[in-house]
């Protein structure tokens, strides 16, 4: 079957089985291995992605649920909040082992996309579902805010 | 992940005994769960009585109202509960605005359109378009069926008129997942056909609440 979405500005087309999960596609289709699976139950947040701007784990999300949406993973992520996360995460040194990252990346910019200016409390509750064993948490949290201050407005 | 949890939690109980008494309390309760079956308004009629046939009925209701697939979104705190011992869902999530989780972290980051068999274990992740909390003036954790019965009849709390309530028992989709909870869950006894007609009867009788 046939399923047609937007992945990272292109539009692409992938002949899977609709119930093939999103992560799957990602990584064996289309080759973009920075999602990472790591449960595959949705308990860990490494595969997350934003489906229609919305971030989603791809790991427990059937491909059929995915057509005519827009898909964007850590590799083509972009704007202003991205950008500001990414030099954040760099300048802090966030990363451990750095398996679970693109994970926290991608949450990280959706909460400022619609959280500008984050207390601790929204981040805690945008990022709980984003699990580290490295346990980078208190560096994570730091770089949101140093994200945040970086950003206009 | 949750055996992992158990795992955990048992170990650091110390005690193994305890957590194998544990163990076979929430078997116990999930067998009980699964044998029991939902009784229609005819299976009534024998109690003359109109407001006791109300009550009778009103408790009848109270199997699925009560059942945890519906509990765990009536929770009353701001979290939703999960499993046939309620406990807290993980990972964490907050209520959110109109229920439906945070910012960066929403009911829709995990729970899409349907139910969804994992891919690599046994098991599934729930799922419906409106997955979202009940309102918090329709919590039912930890309260009475007399208690609940009350609270969905008082309008100063409840956004629905009884007809609106019969609806939503009946025809709601969200509140049918409960009857198809997918893979690894114990869905609640009955039809949601037979909730939505002891919803009506009930009405009907006066919509008389049990006591207590």
């Amino acid at each position: 079957m046939a399923i047609s979405f937007e992945l990272n500005g292109k539009e692409v087309s992938a002949d899977v089985e609709p119930d093939t999960p999103l992560l799957w596609v990602l990584r064996d289709h289309f080759k973009l291995t920075g999602t990472k699976f790591g449960c595959g139950i949705a308990q860990c947040g490494a595969c997350t992605v934003h489906l229609n701007g919305l971030t989603r784990r791809s790991c427990i999300t059937p491909i059929s649920q995915v057509d005519g949406g827009t898909v964007t993973t850590i590799e083509g992520v972009s704007g202003e909040e991205a950008r500001a996360i990414q030099d954040a995460w760099v300048a802090l040194d966030v990363p451990q082992c750095g398996f679970c990252q693109s994970g926290q990346v991608m949450s990280a910019t959706a909460l400022l996309r619609e959280i500008p200016k984050p207390t601790d409390e929204n981040i805690d509750q945008a990022m709980a579902g984003n699990i580290c064993r490295c346990a980078t948490y208190v560096r994570i949290r730091k770089a949101i805010h140093r994200a945040s201050d970086s950003m206009e407005g | 992940m949750k055996r992992i949890v158990i795992a955990i939690g048992c170990a650091a109980l110390v005690s193994l005994g305890l957590c194998l008494k544990i163990g076979t309390a929430i078997a116990a309760d999930s067998e009980a769960a699964k044998a029991q079956t939902l009784q229609s308004p005819e299976d009534f009629a024998n109690i003359r009585d109109e407001s006791k046939r109300s009550v009778a009925m009103f408790n009848e209701m109270g199997k699925v109202l009560t059942h945890p697939r519906c509990v765990s979104c009536h929770p009353r705190g701001d979290s939703p509960l999960q499993g046939m011992d309620l406990h807290k869902h993980e990972p964490p999530i907050v209520r959110g605005a109109g229920g439906m989780g945070a910012p960066g972290m929403r009911c829709s980051t995990c729970h899409g359109d349907d139910n969804v068999a994992f891919s690599t274990e046994e098991g599934s992740i729930p799922g419906h378009p409106g997955w979202r909390l009940a309102p918090k003036s329709m919590a039912w954790e930890g309260k009475s069926l007399g208690e609940i019965c009350r609270q969905l009849k008082d309008q100063d709390r409840s956004h629905m008129t009884l007809e609106e309530l019969q609806k939503h028992n009946a025809t709601d989709g969200l509140v049918g997942w409960g009857w198809h909870p997918g893979e690894g869950r114990i869905p609640v006894p009955g039809t949601q056909k037979i909730f939505g007609e002891l919803t009506q009867a009930w009405i009907d009788t006066g919509a008389v609440c049990p006591e207590g």
